[in-house]
């Protein structure tokens, strides 16, 4: 197998630099589902044979690209089929380059989790945000520029992070550069900088703010893939490296409630959505925080499931803004008239992020739930269940809700705009709503691929089930109960990105006011100061040079130009004359020497 | 076909309402059966009736009520606010 080892991204690089070329209509649409499909596949082989493969040496390292373990299995394998739902989603897309840009994505992401070593982590980490980038830009709206640059420069610091921890911890090892658990119960500078570069990608507040800001501006199909990969890669490579680092429980648990709260507020969907991936990332960090072989499953079946409930409601939303432009609740409204089968749709998504039972939230929610219980961590299991009540208030109530029905404001261009999307678009949404319901209702399909087989859990039991349906079906009265509470304000709410947005202008007027001002001062002073004193000394070392110097120069040179004139005069030519004048000036010589 | 189903349900919104009422009644007694005595539950609290019912309602209570007030409280801005 190792040498015929073929890491998957190939597929997706090779089939991302022929994608302009294809823009046959005859092969565009063929060519674009088998690039997925092939790599999908590809992954499958690979997984099959779990070790190590693809050591490239390269200067003094070993390089490794291809590790197949358990924990790797699981997170390719739904990142490939993401990858396959989400390029159907797209087919109609006839712009090659965010086909592009979403593949060569989705190959940093499973590079980075074959990866075995910090080198080739931070080279697919930074493919990842380098290609993402583009699909906020390919949105062409004005303010995606500004998005995007962001988005950018909050992951390139989160990627320098990254390197000096990678850095750091290679000189204090002595050269170790191997990607694996690290020692998170002796904490070091570097793991706090590796954690530190992890969690940003993962959106821990408080370095969460480039989510919303991101997801909610990128364009309908680039959305379905920034939702699924960025924050899950992370998760796999806190789950690889940092399981069990206690800090992160209290981040999660925090990261949990923070979503909600500002999913209350929002007025954008896809905005609430971008909320509610932090709420859900919450568990997973939490989960990797507890660090048990329980938690750790919950983490990866909850990265599972929420890749395609997340992406099947980004699908949702995404179609309502595809055909009517708008995402805003205050726009929209009363549209199951108009978009019936993308309500269903979004609905199941939004039961399935609820952890309603036979919906896959139920069985990877409740395992770090109960992960944290059975760990004795009582405060996070019922923390995490109030964010849980708080998910299906927003996901599958608020968002259903003020799209599909409440009250109607729709423009007349909106609601004539407004129906259920191209059938490539209907046809993800129900392939993502079938697996939704499969892994909720069909245990072993995700349960067998969880790293820890030892670590068993059985959601499906009557005070489960009871306790569920409680929480759930209570919050649904609360919800329509504070009905006129919920009522969305055309608003935004401002976050921890003031910092940077408005420290950023703040930078600018400092820059301007003061920095400039402070320039103009230093230059006044220096220039009378400085350089007018030296300019009337240098004029006056000029003067001198010109009239003092060089006229006792060219003095000398004028008296030799007039004695050597006169002694021409006396040179007639003729050799009886010279010697005359030679032995006279002689003569005066010696009688000058000898009477001196 | 989904839009008539949607509308025949709509338009018998009151006895949807009742169905709704007799289903969470239903749910919170059953669940306050299940939970007492059972091992499941990792809390004693958790054994009392009608817990995770109240829990719920609360839970759902408390996230609209202090996230309104945090968001009328300067968080919520007008659209504008960044000049975009």
């Amino acid at each position: 197998m190792s040498d015929l080892w073929m890491h998957p991204s190939v597929f997706l690089i090779i089939g991302a630099l022929l994608v302009p070329f294809m823009q046959n209509p005859v092969v565009r649409r063929p060519f674009l589902m088998a690039v997925p499909i092939l790599t999908f596949l590809q992954v499958m082989v690979v997984n099959s044979s779990p070790g190590t493969f693809g050591v490239v040496n390269w200067m003094d390292w070993y390089l490794t690209f291809g590790r197949v373990d358990q924990l790797s299995i699981i997170f390719s394998f739904i990142m490939s089929l993401m990858c396959c739902v989400g390029t159907l989603y797209g087919l109609h897309n006839k712009n090659p380059y965010e086909h592009m840009a979403a593949w060569i994505y989705v190959a940093g992401s499973l590079g980075a989790i074959y990866c075995g070593d910090y080198i080739v982590l931070f080279l697919f980490w930074e493919l990842m945000a380098f290609s993402s980038v583009f699909l906020i830009w390919f949105r062409k709206r004005e303010k995606s520029k500004a998005v995007g640059y962001r988005y950018l420069l909050v992951h390139t610091a989160g990627g320098l992070f990254l390197l000096a921890g990678f850095v750091l911890r290679y000189q204090a090892t002595g050269g170790d550069y191997s990607f694996g658990q690290l020692d998170v119960d002796h904490p070091t500078l570097y793991i706090y900088l590796i954690g530190i570069g992890l969690i940003l990608n993962a959106a821990v507040p408080p370095f969460h703010s480039w989510l919303p800001d991101a997801y909610a501006e990128a364009t309908v199909t680039g959305s379905v893939f920034m939702c699924a990969f960025t924050t899950k890669t992370a998760i796999y490579a806190m789950a690889r490296s940092l399981a069990g680092f206690d800090i992160l429980i209290p981040m999660g648990v925090c990261m949990a409630l923070y979503g909600v709260v500002y999913a209350v507020l929002e007025n954008d969907c896809r905005r609430l959505l971008a909320w509610h991936i932090i709420s859900q990332v919450g568990y997973m960090v939490t989960g990797v925080g507890i660090g048990t072989a329980l938690a750790i499953n919950g983490t990866c079946a909850h990265a599972f499931a929420h890749i395609l409930y997340k992406g099947l409601l980004f699908m949702g939303t995404g179609s309502v803004l595809y055909m009517t432009g708008k995402s805003k609740f205050t726009e929209l409204g009363g549209l199951y008239k108009k978009m019936p089968l993308t309500f269903i749709f979004t609905m199941i998504g939004g039961l399935s992020i609820s952890g309603w039972p036979l919906f896959s939230g139920f069985v990877s929610k409740s395992m770090i739930i109960a992960a944290a219980a059975n760990s004795h961590v009582m405060w996070a299991s019922f923390l995490l269940i109030l964010a849980s009540a708080g998910t299906f208030l927003h996901t599958g109530l608020k968002v259903p809700y003020f799209i599909w029905f409440g009250k109607n404001n729709c423009s007349d261009e909106t609601w004539e705009k407004a129906a259920d999307p191209p059938l490539n678009m209907l046809l993800a949404m129900g392939v993502a709503a079938f697996l939704c319901f499969t892994i909720g209702s069909y245990l072993p399909f995700l349960y067998d691929m969880l790293p820890y087989q030892s670590a068993e859990f059985h959601p499906y039991n009557a005070y489960h089930l009871a306790e569920t349906l409680q929480i759930l079906c209570f919050t649904a009265l609360g919800f329509f109960l504070l009905l006129s509470k919920l009522t969305p304000e055309a608003k935004i709410s401002i976050d921890l990105d003031w910092i940077y947005r408005m420290g950023g202008r703040l930078f600018l007027w400092f820059d301007r006011k003061v920095l400039q001002t402070i320039d103009n001062g230093v230059g006044m002073i220096w220039t009378y100061c400085g350089i007018y004193p030296l300019m009337t000394i240098s004029n006056f070392w000029s003067w001198f040079d010109w009239n003092g110097i060089d006229g006792v120069v060219d003095g000398v040179a004028r008296s030799v130009r007039g004695l050597g004139g006169q002694v021409r005069k006396i040179q007639s030519g003729q050799i009886q004359n010279n010697i005359y004048f030679a032995a006279t000036a002689m003569a005066i010589a010696i009688i000058a020497y000898v009477f001196a | 076909m989904i839009v008539s189903i949607i509308d025949y349900l709509r338009d018998r919104l009151k006895y949807v309402n009742r169905i709704c009422y007799v289903v969470m009644a239903g749910v919170a007694v059953w669940g306050s059966l299940v939970a007492y005595g059972n091992h499941h539950a990792h809390t004693q609290i958790e054994q009392l009736p009608f817990f995770w019912s109240i829990f719920g309602f609360l839970a759902c209570t408390i996230i609209i009520i202090f996230s309104k007030w945090f968001g009328h409280s300067g968080v919520m801005v007008k659209e504008d606010y960044y000049g975009e």
